[in-house]
């Protein structure tokens, strides 16, 4: 009667605690299956983003055929949204609300992330590694459910900043930003680079909207302002344009180009290689074009994995890269939550990586988290136009948030 | 000083942009007596086919013939939208064409992105891009002025001096005894649009080098556009190259010297709804007087 009484005790036990183990994990995951969701533009006008969801998609496609994480498939379900933040919201109630993914992970926009993310932070679903550089993200204390990936606006503008402290202190900086939370995020990492020095340095500031069809204005009074160094943030088209009005104006200070529009195919080549000499961009991913990279063992593995996994992508779309690397970083996380697929476990793994180096990013580049710190990426290098591409220079640049000189 | 004379030479070349596409707005408005919203978007997707049929990815052809290719074939285009959307509702109430002109407008937009993809392109230019001035404005914006004057003159010789324009403007203007006296409404309607088309394919080949070629190129163009045909009279060509010029340089001016670059945009639109309430007929419009 003992022993019946002691086995019923532990059968129960047993019982109680797979169900505790059971509601630990998130929602979508059992023990063959990981499902995660993913919102991104395949159609409309930023419909060139969807590489980025496409490469991720492939590349969970061979983790799967590898056996997955930890026993378990990854079933990464990746719906439109146009990048129409109304249409974001909808997508993403119906993969959190009726497929129950476990979490949201590289949703591509800022605007389409916004509309989300208070929704996303009420519900208590991870909405990791989002596909925009604003530096909104990284904001643990109000927004504990969300984390960027990519190196942020503003520490993009801090790496100029302490380039120019070192090389040339008394720039006169002229800056040309379009008016609206990316412009002024690049402004604001700028001004914080540059610390007690930004108020005598930057000497004219000019906004456009993206309205405007051209702006030949702003950069006729930048150039009147006797600025020697001209930081441009503005969108490929307004990039292309600032290149070629430089030029026509005979104006040549240090151009600062944001990485947003630093593509050789769509911006540079389109406003001619001429026009564009000596300006500086930032980089923090491998460029697939470049044949620096050709033996480098990340590539050789990349380049493998496009052929079989991705056939249809775009080799020199720098969008594959970048899909390919956030998804190593996913599966890295994963990993290390092991089987404790909880939220909240899942969300402190993404929190805690130590000196990670995703495959694909520039050599020296770690990726670093913590409680208090939810910007992933936030190093540089700094890269000059020669020719007909980019040629990396000096170190890697640190631009975390609040590190300004 | 050299800032105001900068500012106010590429204001003038900004202007000559508008200037194109007021021209177009001007050139609808007399055919069918209604702005057309969709004036923008018919001119950014014209120019994509010139685009397509000069570029080595395309079919390569020459410059000009591509030119002429375009235009032949925006007129076709035009006068076709007329004759298959436009003609079977001319009945309707103004909000059902206002309706299909907005329809439109989104069709072309996707359409040009679906087909051509979002990526900005290059757009070339018979003028060049070297200095004209050293310093202050290139070859083409110089070509661009003097095409958009040769243009003006066509257009204002087409209406004034033909027979078919003097019909085009009475069909325009009162349907119904135009068609009294024997002129054929629905035709006229249909060569306006095909005109209009046509224009504009030419205004988007002069403002695709300077603002690269990309769906949205036209966007707050024709804000700017419509802003010229505004204040210059929406029944005067002349008036509407003369807004065209007055709001690139005014807005240069005041964005430079007064509100500063953040409020530009709203210069424009102070500026329709001044000239509206002040002038409603424009600088150079004559005053419609209907009987109701």
């Amino acid at each position: 009667m003992k022993m019946l009484t002691t086995t019923m005790v532990s059968a129960v036990a047993l019982t109680l605690a797979i169900g505790a183990a059971e509601a630990r994990n998130a929602p979508g995951v059992t023990a063959k299956e990981i499902k995660i969701g993913n919102t991104n533009p395949y159609s409309g006008p930023a419909a060139a983003y969807s590489a980025i969801a496409k490469a991720i998609g492939a590349c969970f496609d061979m983790q799967n055929g590898e056996g997955g994480v930890n026993g378990r498939q990854i079933n990464f379900i990746s719906v439109d949204d146009g990048y129409s933040p109304p249409r974001t919201v909808e997508q993403t109630r119906k993969l959190v609300e009726r497929e129950k993914v476990a979490f949201l992970f590289q949703g591509l926009g800022t605007p389409t992330n916004s509309a989300v993310h208070t929704y996303m932070n009420k519900k208590k679903v991870p909405q990791l590694f989002v596909a925009t550089g604003a530096t909104k993200w990284g904001d643990p204390k109000n927004f504990p459910w969300t984390m960027g990936w990519q190196p942020n606006y503003q520490s993009e503008g801090i790496a100029y900043a302490r380039y120019l402290l070192e090389n040339n202190p008394d720039a006169k900086i002229g800056i040309l930003y379009q008016n609206d939370d990316y412009g002024k995020d690049y402004v604001h990492g700028l001004e914080n680079g540059l610390g007690a020095k930004a108020a005598s340095m930057i000497i004219a500031r000019e906004s456009f909207e993206v309205t405007d069809p051209t702006v030949d204005s702003p950069i006729v009074n930048l150039k009147n302002s006797g600025a020697d160094t001209f930081y441009n943030i503005s969108t490929p088209k307004f990039a292309a344009q600032a290149i070629a009005k430089n030029f026509e104006l005979n104006w040549a200070p240090l151009h600062l180009l944001n990485s947003v529009s630093n593509s050789i195919g769509s911006v540079v080549s389109k406003a001619g290689f001429e026009k564009g000499q000596g300006m500086i961009s930032a980089a923090y991913l491998m460029d697939p074009t470049d044949p620096e990279w050709k033996s480098h063992d990340e590539y050789k593995a990349w380049n493998a994995w496009m052929d079989e996994y991705y056939p249809d992508g775009d080799k020199a779309d720098s969008f594959t890269v970048l899909g390919y690397s956030a998804c190593k970083t996913m599966i890295h996380v994963l990993e290390n939550a092991g089987d404790d697929l909880s939220r909240e476990n899942i969300m402190a793994q993404a929190a805690s990586m130590k000196n990670y180096r995703a495959p694909m990013l520039l050599p020296g580049i770690k990726i670093n988290t913590s409680a208090s710190d939810f910007y992933p990426i936030e190093q540089w290098q700094l890269m000059r136009l020669k020719g007909e591409g980019w040629e990396r220079f000096g170190d890697i640049i640190d631009g975390a948030v609040g590190s300004g000189s | 000083m050299d800032l105001f004379i900068e500012q106010t030479v590429s204001g003038l070349a900004t202007g000559a942009i508008y200037a194109c596409l007021a021209l177009a707005v001007v050139m609808i408005y007399q055919a069918i007596d209604h702005f057309n919203f969709a004036q923008g978007e018919m001119a950014m997707f014209s120019t994509y086919i010139a685009w397509y049929l000069m570029d080595d990815a395309g079919l390569g052809l020459p410059f000009w013939v591509a030119f002429v290719a375009c235009i032949v074939l925006s007129f076709i285009g035009g006068a076709a939208i007329e004759r298959i959307v436009f003609a079977p509702i001319s009945d309707a109430p103004v909000l059902s064409h206002i309706i299909v002109f907005i329809a439109l407008f989104s069709m072309f937009n996707s359409l040009a992105g679906f087909l051509f993809d979002f990526t900005p392109k290059n757009f070339e230019t018979p003028f060049g891009h070297t200095p004209f001035i050293d310093g202050v404005i290139s070859s083409h914006r110089v070509g661009m002025i003097a095409v958009t004057l040769i243009l003006l003159g066509l257009i204002y010789a087409f209406f004034r001096f033909t027979p078919i324009g003097l019909a085009m403007r009475a069909a325009a203007a009162s349907p119904e005894s135009a068609r009294l006296v024997g002129v054929r409404v629905g035709f006229m309607l249909a060569l306006g649009w095909g005109l209009a088309a046509s224009v504009g394919a030419v205004a988007g080949m002069l403002i695709a080098p300077i603002t690269f070629l990309t769906p949205d190129m036209m966007l707050g163009t024709l804000l700017y556009g419509f802003a010229g045909a505004v204040v210059g009279g929406l029944t005067s060509p002349l008036g509407a190259v003369i807004g065209g010029f007055m709001v690139g340089i005014l807005e240069n001016w005041m964005g430079t010297f007064v509100v500063g670059s953040q409020l530009k945009l709203t210069v424009a639109l102070v500026l329709i709804i001044v000239v509206l309430l002040v002038k409603p007929a424009g600088l150079l419009g004559r005053v419609v007087v209907k009987r109701v």
